[in-house]
């Protein structure tokens, strides 16, 4: 039982990882046929590197992704201060309410954007307001939930005496959250933001119907080079993009485990004494 | 005497429709050690959240040094909280927990430096300023809290159930602790626990409250000695309640006999609860008794015995600290001073029948606290 268990793990590790492998190989190899490995080269990041174009197309998906989620982690980090606030049934009708654009099939939540976007344009007499604010808006908008969910059990689980203890020391209430409440949640509050990161850095569908022709975003713009033969220097951006986000992934992981030990010892020290 | 520092007046607390607090009259003088004693849900946390500021109640005044401070938020109030479970911030060591409130003021590091330094001797925590609050034991977690609130200066501390989580040993030694330190700085301390030989041994005042309402206000051996009703002689100490009538002062029916005792003013004829406590019951030979009975039930409980004896079908609790073995036909006497007669309440036939008397009747008092 224990060995068909863990030769499925390897099996489902191999679907999940071999297709980047090879994409990662690709990107080190002389030929221009993907099929034969001819040879190993660094020549295709030098490529990449030199390609203004492609770089441009990076740099707006980082600004996005950067501003997209500083913005939804202020608003998501609020709107879950209040939520905690509310009773029962008001809390799990805004839940609901939250998760829609989570569940919501993107091109649903993207072509419903556009709409919106395109009813707004008329409405301002505009011909197309199409671009950097409504791709930001757009991003805002998928990015909330997970703010917001990452951030809730963190406030949940913070002793709500804290917030009193520090409006009792002579904090406002405005003092106390950043005094006190902001270093409990913390780690709910990375979690959330580095997710939105790398959600925002890869969407594409949504992106797709939101954005107009003066702002593209890297995965839009590689959609249309997809039509045609992909250049290798392409695969080397997206082994550079997987690094980066594992990297992030596990930072992630480390923050985790790191507070959930410190919180275990804290909890384990206190049932010592009961 | 002192003057009072803080009033109640008619305070009414609702919970959704649920009324936890109703209407509560309380006066607290400056500088005295005051416990508000109850059961779960009596409503003394609310009360104390009330004083401290973070509830507001749904009706009713509370006065601070004669102002009314209904609209002050808890941040501008110079009163300050010991909490439940402590509430030590875990990302502070214990100098900046307790150095908090005093940054938040804008003292100079200087003035703050030498505050934290002389707090943290009186505590006995000196040489623990840097390490991490989760690194302490409950008893140091304890202290670093109460010198977290007591380094502000306040003119009041609130203390919500301190010693709840800490073993019975360190507590006896924290109930001293308590009372020097209050002793010390000479400020007003309000105490809520539902752990009466805690509210005995520190209190100057004693609130007990049920159900939202005020029993009695008094100073411990008046509340003992002089419960006001079954519910208050039940839940400080143990007591044997009857029924009985009062035909005349100083006189007492109860068992179909008369007694002398030192209670006066009542209605000729009014119904009463008499409580005689377990530890005041002479026990005599049964030619000797104002009443005799059979004893039912015996444990050892290390000072004395928990003796059970019969009367008549009603059951009696006798601390002694003689034995008198199952079956063994005995005799009471009862002194007049020994008798306290209190008049009918809602608590009445409530409490104080031992007929159902079990070994974990005791324990039932140390069921934690919720909200």
């Amino acid at each position: 039982m224990k060995k068909t268990s863990r030769v499925i793990t390897v099996i489902v590790f191999i679907f999940l990882y071999v297709p980047i492998f090879i994409l990662a190989l690709a990107s080190f190899n002389t030929g221009a046929d993907m099929a034969v490995f001819k040879g190993f080269t660094f020549n295709r990041y030098a490529e990449l590197f030199k390609d203004a174009a492609l770089l441009e197309l990076l740099r707006n998906s980082a600004i996005i992704a950067v501003l997209s989620t500083i913005v939804a982690t202020i608003l998501g980090t609020c709107a879950a201060m209040g939520i905690t606030k509310l009773g029962k049934k008001m809390r799990s009708a805004i839940m609901t309410v939250t998760n829609i654009p989570m569940t919501n099939p993107d091109i649903v939540t993207g072509v419903s954007l556009a709409l919106m976007f395109a009813f707004a344009g008329t409405m301002l007499r505009l011909n197309s307001i199409l671009g950097i604010w409504t791709l930001l808006i757009a991003h805002v908008t998928f990015n909330l939930p997970y703010v917001i969910l990452n951030v809730l059990p963190r406030l949940h689980q913070m002793d709500p005496n804290l917030t009193d203890a520090a409006l009792d020391l002579g904090c406002t209430p405005v003092q106390a959250f950043f005094k006190v409440t902001i270093h409990e949640i913390m780690p709910g509050i990375i979690a959330g933001a580095l997710m939105s990161f790398t959600m925002s850095l890869d969407d594409f569908v949504i992106s797709y119907f939101v954005t107009g022709a003066g702002f593209v975003t890297l995965p839009v713009e590689i959609y249309n080079y997809t039509k045609k033969p992909i250049h290798p220097k392409v695969f080397a951006l997206f082994t550079l993009m997987f690094i980066i986000i594992l990297i992030l992934m596990i930072v992630m992981n480390i923050i985790q485990s790191k507070t959930d030990r410190s919180k275990g010892k804290r909890f384990s020290k206190a049932g010592g004494v009961l | 005497m002192a003057n009072e520092l803080i009033r109640l007046e008619n305070l009414v607390m609702e919970f959704g429709g649920n009324r936890v607090l109703d209407s509560i009259n309380l006066s607290i003088k400056d500088k005295t050690f005051m416990t508000l004693l109850g059961p779960s849900g009596c409503g003394k946390t609310t009360t104390l959240r009330i004083i401290g500021g973070f509830q507001v109640p749904t009706s009713g005044q509370i006065f601070f040094d004669g102002v009314s401070i209904n609209e002050v938020p808890a941040y501008k109030r110079q009163i300050n909280t010991v909490f439940q479970n402590y509430a030590l911030f875990p990302h502070l060591d214990v100098y900046d927990n307790i150095a908090f409130g005093l940054r938040i003021s804008g003292l100079s590091e200087k003035e703050i430096d030498s505050r934290v330094g002389h707090m943290l001797e009186s505590v006995s925590l000196k040489g623990f300023e840097n390490r991490k609050v989760p690194s302490l034991s409950g008893g140091q977690q304890q202290r670093v809290a109460i010198a977290r609130a007591l380094v502000n200066h306040p003119k009041v501390l609130l203390l919500d159930e301190p010693l709840g989580a800490l073993d019975l040993r360190l507590r006896q030694d924290m109930q001293n602790e308590l009372k020097r330190i209050q002793q010390e700085v000479g400020i007003t301390f309000v105490y809520v626990t539902h752990d009466q030989e805690e509210a005995l041994a520190m209190s100057d005042t004693i609130v007990v409250m049920d159900s939202g309402k005020i029993q009695q206000i008094g100073t411990p051996e008046g509340i003992y000695n002089e419960p006001a009703n079954a519910f208050v002689a039940d839940f400080i100490g143990e007591s044997n309640i009857l029924d009985g009538i009062m035909p005349a002062d100083y006189r007492v029916r109860f068992f179909g006999q008369e007694f002398k005792c030192v209670d006066h003013g009542f209605e000729p004829n009014e119904l009463v609860d008499v409580v005689i406590r377990p530890e005041d019951i002479d026990i005599v030979a049964p030619e000797q008794g104002n009443l005799c009975g059979t004893v039912t039930s015996l444990t050892f409980k290390g000072v004395h015995y928990d003796t059970i004896v019969d009367f008549k079908g009603f059951k009696w609790l006798i601390q002694t600290t003689e034995f008198h073995p199952v079956g063994s036909y005995i005799g009471i006497q009862l002194d007049p001073d020994n008798i306290h007669v209190m008049k009918k309440s809602e608590y009445s036939g409530l409490y104080g029948d031992y007929s159902s008397y079990s070994e974990e009747y005791e324990e039932l008092d140390e069921m934690p606290e919720e909200e």
